[in-house]
């Protein structure tokens, strides 16, 4: 038998120790500086404060909240705001940064030249201060009573940018019930009947529609179109505050000029050759993108592009410098009125990591199914 | 065979291992109770640095204000100024840090300024549940509202539907949100942690008025580019008593600064005035000796030397010219005295006999 120090397998399972005795030691050594400190403060720990009234009131509140609700509410409702900033946010810097990304190797002169003046700004100064200019430059920028027309249908005034919006009709409901209906009796037809299944479902589908139409005589939603009145008065649409505008605008812009040149970068690293064979099969340039190209770049794109989605997420904190009450906003405040440090940035951290590992998670299983198996 | 072999070796090493990680956690949490560091007072500390680390606002003319030859000055910055001279003869060793409305109590609780002396109201909350401890008064004040001119606001009662600014981590948060509440008026809070971007937000119209202690509105007021286009109501939302404050549980030190306070206070009221100083040095008024420490130990009580407001005094002035040389009369800010004036003269301002 080989001594010991001369066999792999002795190593392998040290080396796990010694990793796992290092943490150990490093946590402890740091929970009890903490204790030791809080404890020379005079300071105890403790989350019994999340229960007493918070006694501020919050701009934005998607859900309901009035002052006197508890910190927890208040800190619920932080949460949805930064929430609907990023899911907004993702979805928009990933319009704008395949857009980008695709005419930074356009044919056309300018379309190339344009994408590639807005990556290089974008990425290359900082994002607070991106985020002052769409405050201040654009979305503030007006007198009190101004209102700036864009596209016929969207109002920007220094209370927000008014957009055409969905109402919802005495109908809505029961289109729901029956779509919903419908969509599981499509799954089922889909599953029962081998042949034609695409036309049996189109045609249920519009049958359907058809007769929901003449039995509640109403669309789904109807479309609530802003209109002007007494010069500055606006009614009707949804009111997105100058604070939110400013912070989707900043990030969706931001992230989109590094999503840009990642999904570039993705595009040139499918081989020369593919590009050729798919020309050789007499593809049009669309097709050609969506059916040879774009899966293949997809296999390189989606790992960084997860990173960028993940720094969208974790710059949405930088809210609380425009006045959006995102989470981490409602979070200092709670702070700075209980004193609780410790407390609110382990609730912070928490937070954010989970938001994060969310959204790595779909990407990893959106990544497992673009990868070759 | 061999399998079992290998993991009965590396057994021990696991047990010493964690045995060594345990010890050493032990180690850690005996050092945090014998800790000498406890009972050291911020006094003594302050004493061997050979300066007091003071924070401050930075951003209100007549408070705290950086000027253009790159001074801290203001009643705030004075403050400081005083508990450098009763500690150090010399008024100039302080290290002023700007800190924002969020940051100022975390600085205090860990240390990084010594005293915070940045306009803040004194609360119950803030004094018991914060870890923080106030001195004396240094001004009253109350919350108001600032509007334009032309915008036909004339009480609170007009602000209904209109976007407020203000900033986080205030008291003035609260007590709009609780003046709101009570008079069931829906308004919009768009609330900012610089108060830089709040300022902006409401010289830009986004904000149809700002909020903050009245005597700040003020001061701001003056830095603003038409200071005449704006009027601050005359509603006052709260009580501000702003005080000097330092972390909880070190009352040595907090007898220091809440002295140094009295000094400024006391000399106005026995009329001791920087240039008065020299004459009064000689005076035979027993009031005064002890006060001046030419008689008795006062200062001695609180680890200072007797004169420590004689030094106050011929470094800094007494409340009364404070006052005067950073709010009074001769400054944009142009504010009467009204309750920050002494007690014999209808103000609040009173110190405790120096016996
Ligand atoms: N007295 C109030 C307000 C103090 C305060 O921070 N006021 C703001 C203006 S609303 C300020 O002075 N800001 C200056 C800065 O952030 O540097 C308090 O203690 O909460």
């Amino acid at each position: 038998m080989a001594p010991l120090w001369r066999e792999r397998r002795f190593w392998r399972i040290a080396s796990q120790v010694l990793a796992v005795c290092i943490v150990v030691i490093v946590v402890m050594v740091l929970w009890g500086n903490l204790n030791r400190n809080l404890l020379t403060l005079g300071i105890k720990l403790g989350f019994d404060f999340l229960g007493s009234q918070a006694s501020f009131d919050i701009g934005e509140t998607s859900i309901q909240y009035k002052a006197s609700d508890p910190y927890s509410r208040a800190l619920l409702v932080g949460l949805v705001n930064s929430l609907q900033i990023v899911v907004a946010g993702l979805i928009l810097t990933t319009i704008v940064g395949i857009s980008a990304g695709v005419a930074r190797l356009s044919d056309n002169w300018l379309v190339r030249h344009l994408a590639l003046i807005y990556v290089e700004t974008f990425r290359n100064t900082p994002l607070l201060l991106q985020l002052f200019f769409w405050y201040f430059v654009i979305f503030i920028a007006r007198q009190e009573q101004e209102v700036t027309k864009l596209f016929g249908a969207i109002y920007l005034t220094n209370r927000g940018a008014i957009f055409p919006w969905f109402k919802v009709t005495s109908a809505t409901s029961v289109w729901l019930v029956f779509i919903t209906a419908g969509a599981i009796a499509v799954v089922l037809l889909w599953r029962w009947r081998p042949g034609h299944r695409v036309l049996v479902a189109i045609s249920t589908g519009i049958a359907m529609v058809l007769f929901l139409w003449l039995v509640t005589k109403r669309g789904p939603f109807a479309l609530d179109v802003p209109k002007v009145f007494n010069h500055s008065q606006i009614k009707g649409g949804i009111l997105l505050s100058p604070e939110f505008s400013a912070l989707l605008m900043g990030l969706t812009f931001y992230t989109g000029a590094f999503i840009a040149e990642i999904v570039r970068g993705g595009i040139q690293s499918v081989p020369k050759g593919q590009w050729e064979a798919a020309k050789s099969l007499g593809l049009k340039p669309g097709l050609m993108l969506r059916l040879v190209i774009f899966p293949q770049a997809l296999r390189v794109i989606i790992p960084p592009l997860t990173s960028q989605y993940l720094n969208l997420a974790k710059n949405s904190s930088l809210a609380i410098a425009i006045g959006y009450p995102d989470f981490y906003f409602v979070a200092s405040t709670t702070f700075n009125q209980t004193g609780r440090a410790v407390e609110v940035m382990l609730l912070i951290m928490l937070t954010y990591l989970t938001v994060s590992l969310a959204i790595s998670l779909v990407m990893n299983l959106l990544n497992r199914t673009v990868q070759l198996k | 065979m061999r399998k079992w072999c290998f993991l009965l070796a590396t057994l021990p090493l696991l047990f010493s291992l964690v045995a060594c990680s345990g010890q050493s956690g032990q180690t850690t949490s005996t050092g945090g109770t014998s800790t000498g560091q406890q009972g050291k007072s911020r006094f003594d500390i302050i004493k061997s640095r050979g300066k007091l680390m003071c924070g401050v606002s930075g951003e209100l003319p007549g408070f705290s204000f950086l000027g253009k030859d790159g001074k801290y000055s203001g009643l705030d910055v004075d403050v400081c100024r005083a508990i450098a001279a009763a500690l150090f003869d010399n008024p100039d060793a302080v290290e002023y840090r700007k800190l924002n409305a969020k940051e100022r109590f975390t600085a205090l609780q860990t240390g990084e300024v010594d005293v915070l002396s940045r306009n803040t109201s004194w609360t119950m909350s803030r004094d018991t549940s914060v870890g923080m401890e106030f001195a004396p008064v240094v001004f009253y004040d109350g919350q108001g509202i600032m509007v334009r001119q032309n915008s036909g606001i004339k009480s609170l009662s007009d602000l209904k539907d209109k976007a407020i600014c203000t900033q986080t981590g205030t008291t003035n948060e609260q007590n709009l949100t609780d003046q709101m509440r009570q008079r069931n008026i829906t308004y919009k809070p768009v609330v900012f942690e610089d108060i830089n971007a709040a300022y902006a937000t409401y010289t830009q119209g986004r904000c149809q008025a700002i909020t903050s202690d009245r005597s700040q509105l003020l001061s701001r007021r003056s830095n603003l580019p038409q200071p005449n286009d704006h009027i601050i109501l005359n509603d006052v939302l709260s009580k501000e008593p702003l005080a000097p404050a330092v972390a909880a549980g070190d009352s040595k030190w907090l007898n220091v600064v809440k002295w140094s306070v009295y000094a400024l206070i006391n000399a106005e009221d026995l009329g001791i005035t920087r240039q008065k100083f020299a004459e009064l040095a000689n005076s035979n008024n027993p009031e005064i000796k002890r006060f001046l420490g030419t008689e008795g130990n006062l200062g001695q009580g609180i680890g200072l030397s007797n004169d420590f407001a004689a030094r106050i005094i011929k470094h800094v002035g007494n409340y009364g010219e404070i006052y005067d040389r950073n709010l009074g009369s001769n400054t944009p800010l142009n504010l009467p005295r009204a309750k920050n004036n002494l007690w014999t003269k209808g103000g609040l301002l009173y110190s405790p006999p120096f016996r």
